[in-house]
């Protein structure tokens, strides 16, 4: 008999955890789907196709879009687009900026000896430790400081003041995402022998051919994965989001938080979903590209 | 006019700083000349300075004083690639995300050279070294002996004018090891590169090397053909450090240029034995080394010089030899008898108690320095 068969205390507990981890979902996504206009009970699907939405006590019977009635409305949405728009803006500029010179600096920590290495090292860690809204704060203060000095000293008119907004969110993306990006990087370096690059040295090859063609594609996958890790922190990103954007700004996570606070249709639903697709499908990404091995 | 030697070090110095912080001499004041055409090997136990020596002729390090010149050119600080030397390295770096194709074709294309070349080159040196039609698969889908030739032919197919090997066959059975072996040497002899082959294994580099450099401690120890290092050691280390061999303590009598007559307390009597170095004198401690298979066991009790009894303390069966070890005056040797005859009987061979005459000619008792 297997020793190991499946104890009731074992599958217990892993219904639980399943449970405490999904159920939220299932039914956020549910929801996205849900006929009442309030979003306070779950009052069925919209099943009809008609051209127009038709509306009877609070219900939404009939939409042209059938059960996906609130991802079209969501589209039509403005605000959402651009939240959308800037979301994605952030997102990928600050994933490739992160993604290059946090692997620049794992190169850097692996290849040379220099007096500050242990302190850089540690460094690194800090900005994943730290409370996200110390980090925050300390980004807010910074940049006001920053801009007022910057703002007085150049004398600049109030339409091209300084000011938050795109830019100081992408750059403090930048900012926390390094860190990620390095170490991932960095583990996939452990298994990197310095004997491929000199091989390819030793075949002729100079130092930036021997990267291009073999120190750059064998990090290839613990590159993609640190780059897919910096996207998915930006993409979702709350707490250091909300201290650095101004007007025009406004990401999807802090245009939710502004939905919540009125009111909660199956729109938050329908763009939370939206998201977690788009999310589930970076990890994914993540995943394979982990799995793939030198 | 090509240079007479393929590669020279001159009084080459390399340092490492250990981790305790003190300087170390990974290689010490080592000068070599390798002949070209040559299978030379770098024969030593790790930290002896021979990979560090290597690394040096490949342009990986750089030595701190001396010069390294290949084919009549000094180095400096020329880089590996612009070197005309290839590697095999000791865990073959082969670019696992790379076909075989394209690891052998990747120094190739770094000389630029066209793709109809390219192609019939690879062809060619993987035809050499038995890998025909493996050519799309990846490192990671080739056995140990497999990926060694693929590193074998990917730094032959650019027909260098040295080709280093760092203990390219460490990690491959024993079986196989000497398969290669064979092939390496005859590889070598059919493309007439020169080879410089570093190693831990006495028997591939005297099985192999047309010359031999024995290190230790950075320092080459005695350089020459398989025979002069294992017939003729120039010292107890070397003896010691390539095949066995017993050391007894003597006081030299009388010597001549090639003869010379020890006291020998341990077996109570006068050898007649070689001296090696040339500048030994009358008078002097000694130290004489006799190899295990250079002593003669006989039947007959004659007057020869040399000649001693003895008994047979222990004997080890080992298939092809017997191993004994023979007690003579207050002294212990170590004998090796091969097995002429094929018997069963246990005791067929020599048998503990035994009384034993031994013979030890004067060219095999070889007069060493003692250190």
């Amino acid at each position: 008999m297997n020793p190991y068969r499946r104890s009731p205390a074992i599958i217990l507990a892993s219904s639980l955890v399943y449970l405490f981890l999904y159920a939220p979902i299932f039914v956020l996504i549910l929801y996205s789907f849900n006929a009442s206009r309030t979003n306070i009970i779950f009052a069925g699907f919209i099943t009809n196709f008609e051209p127009r939405p038709t509306l009877q006590a609070g219900l939404v019977t009939a939409s042209p879009c059938g059960p996906f009635h609130w991802f079209c409305e969501l589209s039509h949405n403005r605000e959402v687009m651009s939240a959308a728009r800037n979301t994605l803006t952030i997102a990928v500029i600050s994933t490739i900026v992160s993604t290059v010179i946090g692997t620049m600096a794992a190169l850097a920590l692996q290849r040379y000896e220099f007096k500050l290495k242990p302190f850089t090292q540690v460094s690194l860690y800090i900005p994943i430790v730290i409370p996200e809204i110390v980090m925050g704060i300390g980004i807010l203060t910074l940049f006001s400081q920053l801009f007022g000095v910057l703002n007085e000293a150049l004398k600049l008119q109030a339409d091209s003041r300084l000011t938050l907004g795109l830019g100081t969110v992408i750059v403090s993306h930048i900012a926390f995402s390094i860190p990620f990006v390095t170490l991932i990087v960095q583990a996939r370096l452990q298994g990197f022998d310095k004997s491929f690059e000199e091989a390819a040295m030793d075949l002729g090859a100079n130092e930036w051919t021997t990267f291009r063609r073999v120190t750059f594609p064998m990090l290839l996958p613990g590159i993609l994965s640190g780059c897919l890790l910096a996207f998915t922190l930006s993409l979702d990103d709350f707490v250091i989001t909300f201290f650095t954007n101004g007007p025009g700004s406004t990401t999807l996570p802090i245009y939710l938080y502004g939905l919540l606070r009125r009111i909660i249709t199956p729109q938050v639903n329908a763009l939370s979903t939206v998201w977690i697709a788009i999310v589930f499908v970076a990890v994914l990404l993540i995943q394979q590209s982990q799995n793939r091995k030198v | 006019m090509p240079a007479e030697f393929a590669v020279e070090l001159r009084d080459v110095v390399k340092q490492f700083v250990t981790p305790e912080g003190a300087n170390l001499a990974a290689v010490d004041h080592v000068t070599m000349q390798i002949r070209n055409g040559e299978f030379f090997s770098m024969l030593g136990s790790s930290g002896c300075g021979k990979t560090t020596s290597l690394r040096m002729i490949a342009g990986f390090e750089w030595p701190d004083e001396g010069e390294v010149i290949i084919e009549g050119k000094p180095m400096g600080h020329t880089p590996p690639y612009q070197r005309n030397v290839n590697m095999v390295f000791q865990n073959y770096a082969l670019f696992q995300h790379m076909t075989v194709f394209e690891n052998v074709a990747f120094g190739l294309e770094m000389q630029r050279a066209g793709r109809k070349e390219i192609i019939t080159r690879v062809g060619r040196s993987l035809d050499m070294v038995q890998l025909k039609g493996l050519d799309r698969r990846r490192p990671r889908q080739l056995s140990g002996g497999q990926q060694q030739r693929v590193a074998l032919a990917r730094a032959l197919v650019n027909l260098p004018a040295v080709l280093l090997l760092d203990e390219p066959l460490g990690a491959l059975d024993l079986k196989l090891r000497k398969e290669m072996q064979l092939e390496l040497k005859a590889l070598q002899q059919q493309l007439g590169i020169t080879f410089i082959y570093v190693t831990h294994d006495q028997e591939e580099a005297l099985t192999m090397s047309d010359r031999i450099a024995v290190m230790s401690l950075g320092k080459v120890r005695q350089m020459g053909t398989p025979q002069e290092i294992y017939e003729r050691p120039s010292s107890r280390f070397v003896a010691e450090f390539i095949g066995e061999s017993n050391f007894i303590d003597g006081r030299m009598v009388q010597i001549s240029k090639e003869a010379a007559q020890v006291h020998v307390p341990a077996l109570n009597m006068e050898l007649s034995a070689t001296p090696i170095s040339g500048d030994l004198v009358a008078g002097e401690d000694v130290i004489v080394s006799i190899r295990p298979e250079k002593v003669q066991i006989t039947n007959s009790i004659n007057e020869m010089p040399n000649h001693m009894e003895g008994t047979v303390e222990k004997t080890v069966y080992i298939g092809s030899d017997t191993h004994l070890i023979i007690h003579t005056g207050s002294q212990n040797l170590k004998v090796w008898e091969q097995n002429r005859v094929s018997r069963i009987d246990p005791h067929a061979f020599y048998s503990s108690g035994q009384k034993i005459q031994l013979v030890i000619l004067p060219e095999n008792a070889l007069i060493m320095k003692r250190e």
